[in-house]
C-alpha cells in the first residue's frame, strides 16, 4: 500500500535486481510472485537448452528456466547458492535462475536510460533500458519479450 | 441476489425438471402406469410453466401450458398414455428443453416445429375426450363411488377424477355466481418459500366477494411454539363468477405447500349450507390438535399426519355430501382431497428421498486440489521419517501409517463428490436418437443400462461429445432402413445399446447396433482410395475396423446433414484419448458393431507404475501395461539397422526405448540390464517398453504441465511423488507412436494440417 502510494506520488516503480554471470539486470516488482532458492528440476524431454526442468512449487509444476542461457550466455551450473525468482509471465508462473538477489530499486522512469543502439537484435528484444545505479549498470528486462508466446507455444 | 441469479437457479431448476419429465416419459414409453410417475411428469412441466411465468418467459408459458393440459387429460386417465401420444409427448420435452434454452441463451427454436406439436397436443387432449367419456362409465353414475369407499384408494381415485371433468363442464350452466367454501391450510414449507398467505388472501378478494374467517385453535402456547412452524388456517366464503379454475390459479405457486379444500357452498344444497362451514372444523382441529405435539422440524411425521388429515377430510367430505346430496359436488370435493393426499404421500416420499446440496463445482475443485497436496505431504512426511528413523519401530511409524489410511479414505470420499452417475448424458442420448431416426426415416429404439454407473463429472462433461457423434454414426450408417432390416430377416426396428459398467477401476461404455455391421471391403477401397494404407497392405480385420478412426474416413455415399462429412469418428477417438481412454470396435456383419469406450474414473487421480529412465523418474499408467518381464539376452533380436526386437512366448514385438524417444540418452540402452513393460497401444498391437527399473507402483495426483509450461510430446501429465520432486507421467500412445517413426509432435502436425 505504501509503495503504491509512493508510486503513484513520486511516479517511480520499483525493480528487483539480480545478478545473472557477471552482469546486473533487474525486472518490474510486480512480476515477482517470490523468491526461492535452487531444488533440483526434474529434466523435460524435448525442452529447449534453457528450459532445466520442472519442480513442485506447493503442489504446482513449476518450470525453471536458466537465464543465463536465455540471454544468450553460458548455461548456469546451479549450486545450492543460485535463486530461483517466481515470476508471472501473462497467465502462466515462470521460475527464473539467477545467480543472486541483489537489490531492490525505487527508480523514476526518467532514470531509466533508453537501450544503447547495439548491433545485436537479441539484446534489443528483451532489454527495456539500463540504469546506472552506484556506478553499476543494470539491464531492465522484459519478461514478456523473454518469453514470447509463440516459442513457449513450440517449446 | 439479484434477478439474473434467480433466473440461472430457474434454468438450473428446469434442466432437473427436463431430464425428471424426460425420464418420467421414458418409464411410461416402456409400459409404466405408475400414477406417482404421470403425477412426476406433470409437476415437472407445472413447475416449469410457473418458474417461466414468473420471468415472463411467455414462449415457454404458453408450450408448457398446452403440454400440461394433455399431460392432465393422461394424469386423469382421459387419455391412454399409449406408444404414439408418447410420441409426441417425447417430441414436446425435446421443444421444450429448446425453448428453455432458448430463453436462457438467447437464440431461436424451430417455430413451425413447436406450432405442429402444439397442434397434435391440443389434438390429443380434446380429439379422446368424447372417446373416452363413451368409454368410460357415465359421470353420473360414477359419482356416488366415494361415498361408496370413503377411503382415499387408488380405485376410489380414479373414477372420481374422472367425473370430475364432467363436472366442472355443467358447472357455467348451474350458477352464475357461484360462492365457494375455501379452506386454505398452508404449510410451514409455504412460509419458507417466501410465500405470504396475507398476499394470495388478497388475490383471492379480487375475485369476488369474500368473507374470511381465521382459525387459530391450533396456536399453542407462547413456550411451545415453533416460530418457524404454521399454525393458522382460513376459512374463507368467496362469491364469483370466475370458477374455480380462477380461485386454483391464485394458489398456482403454493398449491404443493398448502392444504387447499375448495368446495361449492349454497346452490342446490340450501339444506346443507348451514352444516358445511361446521364440517370442515374438527378435521381442522385434528390436524392442529396435533400439530404442535410433533417438533416441527421432523418433516416425515408431518407428511404423514398430513395424509392421515387429507384421509380424514375425504371421510369428511364425503360425509356432508353425503348429507348435501349433492352429486355433482362430491367428486369436486373428494378429488380435491384425493389430491391433497396424493400429494401428500408424495411429499413423504420425496422426504425419504436422501437430502441433496447443491455445491459450487470451483469449491469441491479446490477441496479436491487442497487434499492432492494433502496426500502428496503425508508421503513426503513418510519417506522423511522412515529416512531419519534409526529405531524402525517407532510410534511415529504406526501413526503414519494411520494418517496413510485416513488420506486415502479422504481422497476417496472427496472423490465421490464428484462422482455422478452418467444418466443425464444417457438421456440427452435418447433425444438424439429420436431426432436422428426422424431425419433418416429408421424406425430406432435406444436401449440404456447401467445409467446410474458413477465416473467424475469432467468425464461426464466430455464424454456427451463424443457419445452424440457416435449415436449419430451408429443410426446414420450402422442401422439398416426398415425394408432393408425385414429383407434380412430382422425387425423392422432398430436396437442401439447404449451400457455403462464398472471394469477394474475405469468406466466401460459400450454402443452397440444391430444393424449391418462394418463393411470391410468398402472400408478398404476407401482407405486406398485416399492413401491411408497401400493397395497391397495385407491387413486383418481389427485394423481394417480400425481404420475408421482416421482422420478423413467416411463410408457414407451421400454427405447427410447428420453425419459422413469424415469429421467423426477420429474427433471421436481424440477426445476419448484426450480422457486418458481407449476405444475399440468390433463388428460382426450383418449383426453390427460394439464400440467399447474404457475410461478413467477420474482425471485428478491415477494408478501408476514408477519407473527409472536414464536416472529420471518416471509413471507409466497402470491401464496401459499388460505385463512386465526381464528380459534375458536370448530373446532380443536385432532387427534392420536400430530395431530391436524381444520375443515373448513365440511371438515378436518391437523394443521401444523410452529414454532414447524421450531424448534422455544419446545411446540405447542394453535391455539385458533394464526392464520391459509390455503395453497395449490404441492401433492394436503390443509394444515393449525399455525402462532401466522399476521403482515401485502407487497412486498419484495429476498436475497439469500446460497450466505454467506446454504440452510435451510423449508426456501426458506430471505429478509430485514423495520426495517433492516432479515426475513424468508418460504418454504411452504417443511414444508407441513414435516408436513406429512418426515424430514425436502428433498434436501440432494435426494442428497445422487442420
Amino acid at each position: 500500500m505504501t509503495y503504491a502510494a509512493k508510486n503513484l506520488t513520486t511516479g517511480g516503480r520499483e525493480l528487483i535486481a539480480f545478478r545473472v554471470g557477471d552482469q546486473e539486470f533487474c525486472v518490474n516488482i510486480m512480476a515477482v510472485r517470490e523468491i526461492r532458492g535452487w531444488t533440483p528440476a526434474t529434466p523435460m524431454p524435448h525442452a529447449p537448452s534453457y528450459v532445466l526442468g520442472v519442480i513442485n512449487l506447493r503442489g504446482a509444476v513449476l518450470p525453471i528456466v536458466d537465464l543465463s542461457a536465455r540471454l544468450g550466455m553460458k548455461p548456469a551450473e546451479p549450486t545450492v547458492r543460485h535463486v530461483i525468482i517466481v515470476a508471472q509471465v501473462k497467465n502462466q508462473v515462470v521460475g527464473l535462475l539467477v545467480d543472486a538477489v541483489s537489490d531492490i530499486l525505487t527508480v523514476r522512469d526518467e532514470e531509466i536510460q533508453p537501450t544503447p543502439d547495439i548491433s545485436s537484435e537479441f539484446e534489443k528484444t528483451f532489454a527495456r533500458g539500463v540504469l546506472a545505479i552506484e556506478g553499476r549498470m543494470i539491464c531492465l528486462v522484459e519478461l514478456e519479450a523473454v518469453f514470447p508466446h509463440e516459442e513457449r507455444e513450440a517449446a | 441476489m439479484d434477478m439474473n441469479e434467480i433466473k440461472e437457479i430457474f434454468f438450473q431448476e428446469c434442466e432437473e425438471q427436463l431430464a425428471e419429465l424426460e425420464s418420467g416419459l421414458l418409464k411410461l414409453n416402456d409400459g409404466d402406469r405408475d400414477p406417482e410417475t404421470v403425477n412426476a411428469v406433470f409437476r415437472a412441466v407445472h413447475s416449469i410453466k410457473g418458474g417461466a411465468g414468473a420471468f415472463g418467459l411467455d414462449d415457454l408459458v404458453s408450450f408448457a401450458h398446452v403440454f400440461e393440459t394433455t399431460l392432465d387429460c393422461v394424469r386423469s386417465n382421459r387419455l391412454e398414455p399409449n406408444q404414439d401420444v408418447l410420441k409426441v409427448m417425447l417430441k414436446s420435452a425435446d421443444v421444450l428443453a429448446d425453448l428453455t434454452n432458448a430463453a436462457r441463451d438467447g437464440g431461436s427454436v424451430d417455430q413451425a416445429r413447436s406450432r405442429q406439436l402444439i397442434k397434435e397436443l391440443e389434438a390429443l387432449a380434446n380429439g379422446e375426450l368424447p372417446q373416452a367419456s363413451a368409454a368410460e362409465p357415465a359421470p353420473k353414475a360414477a359419482a356416488p363411488a366415494p361415498i361408496a369407499a370413503p377411503p382415499v384408494n387408488e380405485e376410489g381415485f380414479q373414477p372420481v377424477a374422472f367425473s370430475f371433468e364432467d363436472f366442472e363442464a355443467d358447472e357455467p350452466a348451474l350458477i352464475e355466481a357461484t360462492c365457494y367454501e375455501i379452506v386454505f391450510r398452508p404449510k410451514s414449507e409455504l412460509y419458507a418459500k417466501g410465500n405470504d398467505a396475507t398476499l394470495l388472501l388478497r388475490d383471492l378478494s379480487r375475485l369476488g366477494e369474500m368473507s374470511i374467517h381465521c382459525d387459530m385453535d391450533g396456536m399453542p402456547p407462547l413456550d411451545r411454539m415453533n416460530p418457524e412452524a404454521a399454525y393458522f388456517s382460513w376459512k374463507i366464503s368467496l362469491t364469483t363468477d370466475k370458477g374455480e379454475d380462477a380461485i386454483r390459479s391464485v394458489f398456482e405457486f403454493a398449491e404443493w405447500d398448502c392444504d387447499l379444500d375448495i368446495a361449492l357452498a349454497g346452490g342446490s344444497a340450501v339444506d346443507a349450507s348451514e352444516e358445511l362451514p361446521m364440517q370442515p372444523v374438527p378435521f381442522d382441529l385434528s390436524l392442529l390438535d396435533e400439530a404442535p405435539a410433533g417438533s416441527a422440524d421432523e418433516e416425515e411425521q408431518i407428511a404423514i399426519r398430513d395424509r392421515d388429515a387429507a384421509v380424514s377430510a375425504a371421510e369428511t367430505a364425503s360425509n356432508v355430501l353425503q348429507m348435501a346430496q349433492s352429486s355433482a359436488r362430491v367428486p369436486a370435493e373428494a378429488q380435491k382431497n384425493a389430491t391433497a393426499a396424493a400429494s401428500a404421500a408424495a411429499q413423504q416420499a420425496a422426504s425419504a428421498a436422501t437430502p441433496t446440496i447443491r455445491v459450487d463445482l470451483d469449491r469441491v475443485d479446490r477441496l479436491i486440489n487442497l487434499v492432492g497436496e494433502l496426500v502428496i505431504n503425508q508421503a513426503m512426511l513418510s519417506q522423511s521419517v522412515i529416512e531419519n528413523d534409526t529405531n524402525g519401530t517407532s510410534s511415529i511409524n504406526m501413526g503414519l501409517e494411520e494418517l496413510q489410511q485416513l488420506t486415502r479414505e479422504i481422497q476417496d470420499s472427496v472423490m465421490a463428490i464428484r462422482a455422478q452417475p452418467v444418466k443425464p448424458v444417457f438421456q440427452r442420448m435418447s433425444r438424439i436418437v429420436r431426432e436422428i431416426a426422424d431425419m433418416t426415416g429408421k424406425s430406432v429404439r435406444l436401449v440404456t443400462e447401467g445409467e446410474n454407473t458413477e465416473v467424475d463429472k469432467t468425464v461426464i462433461d466430455k464424454l456427451a461429445e463424443p457419445l452424440t457423434h457416435m449415436i449419430r454414426n451408429a443410426v446414420d450408417h450402422g442401422l439398416e432402413t426398415p425394408e432393408k432390416r425385414l429383407a434380412a430377416g430382422k425387425s423392422a426396428e432398430g436396437t442401439v445399446r447404449l451400457t455403462a459398467k464398472h471394469r477394474s477401476g475405469r468406466i466401460v461404455i459400450e454402443l452397440a447396433d444391430d444393424g449391418a455391421g462394418i463393411n470391410r471391403e468398402k472400408v478398404r477401397q476407401k482407405a486406398i482410395d485416399n492413401d491411408l494404407i497401400a493397395a497391397d497392405a495385407n491387413l486383418s480385420d481389427e485394423e481394417i475396423d480400425n481404420l475408421i478412426f482416421h482422420a478423413g474416413f467416411s463410408t457414407a455415399d451421400k454427405i447427410s446433414d447428420i453425419s459422413g462429412r469424415g469429421v467423426g469418428m477420429d474427433v471421436v477417438k481424440r477426445s476419448i484419448q484426450a480422457l486418458g481412454g481407449r476405444i475399440n470396435i468390433s463388428s460382426k456383419p450383418g449383426q453390427g458393431s460394439v464400440f467399447t469406450m474404457s475410461l478413467p474414473l477420474t482425471l485428478a487421480v491415477l494408478d501408476g507404475m514408477v519407473v527409472t529412465v536414464a536416472n529420471q523418474t518416471l509413471v507409466v499408467p497402470l491401464t496401459a501395461i499388460v505385463e512386465t518381464l526381464q528380459p534375458e539376452a536370448s530373446a532380443i533380436h536385432s532387427f534392420g539397422a536400430t530395431q530391436r526386437l524381444i520375443s515373448i512366448r513365440n511371438s515378436f514385438c518391437p523394443l521401444v526405448d523410452v529414454g532414447r524417444i524421450l531424448n534422455f540418452r544419446a545411446t540405447q540402452a542394453n535391455p539385458v540390464e533394464g526392464v520391459a513393460l509390455l503395453v497395449e497401444s490404441e492401433g492394436g498391437g503390443q509394444r515393449a517398453l525399455m525402462v532401466d527399473a522399476i521403482q515401485g507402483q502407487r497412486q498419484v495426483v495429476i498436475k497439469s504441465l500446460e497450466a505454467n509450461y506446454t504440452h510435451v510430446p510423449g508426456i501426458a501429465a506430471a505429478t509430485i511423488l514423495g520426495d517433492g520432486r516432479v515426475a513424468l507421467i508418460l504418454d504411452v500412445d504417443a511414444i508407441v507412436a513414435a516408436s513406429r517413426g512418426q515424430s514425436l509432435k502428433p498434436e501440432m502436425s494435426l494442428a497445422a494440417a487442420g
